[in-house]
């Protein structure tokens, strides 16, 4: 282990770094469990709000459903916008000091 | 109309026979100029691209169970089909958001090697391997009988040739290119499905004039409004908690999963390859439900009931109403290399568990050739090879609905704590992970023996003693606690250590490239 490993590991920036991603992280987690759950404890709790017809046939539960299939994949592509265009960024500025 | 099963349809050997000699050559082809090493056996030396990867996630993830089942379930239950169908993507934006980057930099070979990175190897990695390898013959078991039960309906092939069918050209392709080939047969095959389904899906939408109002209306008028409408799936609260935190994070803890990130060169392609994945999964997941409530509306439940009770044969049946005889082999040779794709990606997860984690590292610890590490690779997929042909047979009687359950719960509680502890827990102890995966992993086990799948649907009695399907809501807490007791009562300081000095490889990615050379 080089001293410059140990001056990184110790640098008030890295450790920001990692607090930074973890906090976005979990933030986006929250979000999907409330996106996930939300869903399933209104099929659970509120039958009457999901059997309500959208148009002629089609019902909220079915453009809820659509919904998370969609929020998911969202939030996928939204965590790697961040990563490639935040995270990325700060790490290599942080490898050049290694 | 007469649907024509259990006879040998020309078309659909055809078809099955292509596949497989396409995907032959393409293992051929690719295989041989990959130099002959361990590394390369399990994780085709890293060089696989986000792209195809995330295309190779797919073909692991969506087995023929996702594919006949969650369309026979929409087809027979309406509705409740598609809160599964919604069910079984949301783990991946979480697998994302903890796991896929520092599980890239930190592994080699299984995620084993991420849970042993700090800790004493022996017990870690001997725990790792067996609630590793547990979930695999959950979910191998699972597949075989599914699949075996399958072709044997489909193509008229009795059910123990079926079964040496799908084992022996399985194992063809892991011996022969190992993951490269494996990656390939799993890239070939989720474009397969993906473009099988969607034809089946436009074709079922030319019938409604483009417009799934219509289909649905025509549900409605057919099967009445119940059919749109959420049924009994969901029946309360904890239920509802403990399916969703099985079916998330369950998902973070197969080992067939978690392997294929090793095969990408670093963290930047591991997340591509997540972002693809979720990508075609979740348009599959979109359009499935089509599929299911076409063949309720056009195929009719009775007629589909008449051949099976589970709905299984919904979309096959679909496709020869709709395409004829010849889509009909085509779809069937589809959910063939399905399967034989999946227990292809179990097969490698299970002999990097048994040869590389039990025996070159903790029987063997680590003192052996490249050419020893190799063999072992080799004889332990065939070992497992034939343990899933003949695990297949033995359980051709038996209800396995439950072990799909099972795998995603235990995957749940045992594997993904001790993982995702090992990344962000400094105080996680030897101690600590051995107890975690105790904890999570015979409580999960327990609970669902006492649950209805198994204490009412199997075993006969009359009220289960457990009341839930899925024993996450409190196999995972139990997980979390063992991890803790275990890590207070013998604390580990070298670890503690040695964590701070990985934060550097867990971060930013630096020195992973030596772990995949040797």
């Amino acid at each position: 282990m080089s001293e410059n490993y140990q001056k990184v590991l110790n640098s008030e920036r890295f450790k920001k770094l990692i607090k930074k991603r973890w906090t976005f992280s979990f933030f986006m987690l929250a979000v999907l469990f409330v996106v996930y759950y939300g869903y399933i404890f209104m099929i659970a709790l509120n039958k009457d709000f999901v059997t309500k017809k959208v148009g002629v046939y089609t019902n909220v539960g079915i453009i809820m459903g659509v919904g998370v299939i969609l929020a998911a994949w969202i939030l996928t592509y939204v965590y790697v916008l961040w990563a490639n265009n935040v995270y990325d960024k700060e790490v290599e500025e942080i490898k050049k000091e290694l | 109309m007469e649907y024509k099963f259990g006879e040998p349809n020309l078309v659909a050997i055809g078809c099955f026979v292509a596949v497989v000699i396409l995907t032959l050559i393409i293992t051929f082809l690719v295989a041989r100029k990959q130099k002959q090493s361990a590394s390369n056996y399990y994780t085709a030396g890293g060089g696989i691209t986000g792209f195809q990867n995330g295309l190779a996630l797919a073909g692991d993830y969506m087995s023929a169970a996702s594919f006949l089942g969650i369309s026979g379930l929409v087809a027979l239950k309406g509705y409740d089909g598609m809160i599964y169908a919604v069910g079984w993507l949301v783990g991946w934006p979480a697998l994302m958001f903890l796991i896929a980057e520092p599980l890239r930099n930190l592994g080699k070979y299984s995620f084993a090697d991420v849970v042993a990175y700090r800790l004493n190897q022996g017990p870690i990695r001997t725990a790792s391997a067996i609630g590793g390898l547990l979930v695999l013959l959950c979910y191998t078991i699972a597949q075989m009988v599914g699949s075996g039960k399958l072709i044997e309906l489909m193509f008229g092939i009795p059910y123990i040739w079926a079964e040496i069918i799908v084992g022996a050209v399985m194992l063809l392709y892991v011996l022969y290119g190992g993951m490269l080939a494996t990656t390939w047969v799993q890239i070939i095959k989720a474009c397969l499905l993906l473009f099988g389904v969607t034809i089946l899906t436009l074709l079922v939408l030319a019938k409604f004039n483009f417009n799934p109002g219509n289909l649905y209306g025509a549900v409605q008028e057919t099967y009445g409004v119940e059919m749109l409408n959420p049924g009994g799936l969901v029946k309360g609260p904890v239920e509802a908690l403990s399916l969703g935190l099985a079916l998330m994070l369950g998902l973070l803890g197969l080992p067939h999963i978690l392997m294929r990130f090793f095969t990408v060169p670093n963290a930047k392609e591991a997340r591509k390859s997540v972002v693809y994945a979720t990508t075609f999964i979740g348009y599959f997941y979109l359009i499935i439900p089509i599929v299911g409530f076409g063949a309720a509306v056009l195929v009719g439940k009775s007629a589909i009931m008449k051949i099976g009770s589970g709905g299984n044969m919904a979309a096959p049946m679909l496709s020869q109403l709709l395409g004829g005889t010849p889509f009909l082999g085509f779809i069937a040779a589809v959910a063939f290399a399905t399967i034989l794709a999946v227990v292809a990606g179990l097969t490698l997860a299970a002999s990097a568990a048994l040869g590389n984690d039990l025996y070159v590292s903790t029987f063997k610890k680590g003192n052996v050739t490249e050419s020893e590490k190799l063999k072992a690779a080799r004889m332990s997929t065939v070992i497992y090879g034939v343990a899933a042909v003949a695990l297949g047979i033995a359980f051709q009687k038996q209800n396995v609905a439950f072990l799909v359950a099972l795998a995603f719960s235990i995957a749940a509680s045992a594997n993904f704590p001790s993982l995702f502890l090992s990344i962000v827990w400094k105080k996680l102890s030897t101690t600590g992970v051995v107890m975690s995966i105790l904890f999570g992993g015979l409580s999960a086990a327990i609970l669902i023996v006492l649950s209805p799948t198994v204490w009412v649907t199997i075993l006969g009695n009359s009220a289960a003693i457990f009341p839930y399907k899925f024993p996450t809501i409190i196999s995972l807490p139990l997980a979390f606690i063992g991890a803790w007791i275990g890590s207070v009562l013998v604390p580990d300081k070298a670890a503690q250590e040695k964590y701070e000095q990985v934060k550097i490889r867990t971060y930013l990615g630096v020195g992973i490239s030596d772990a995949s050379d040797h």
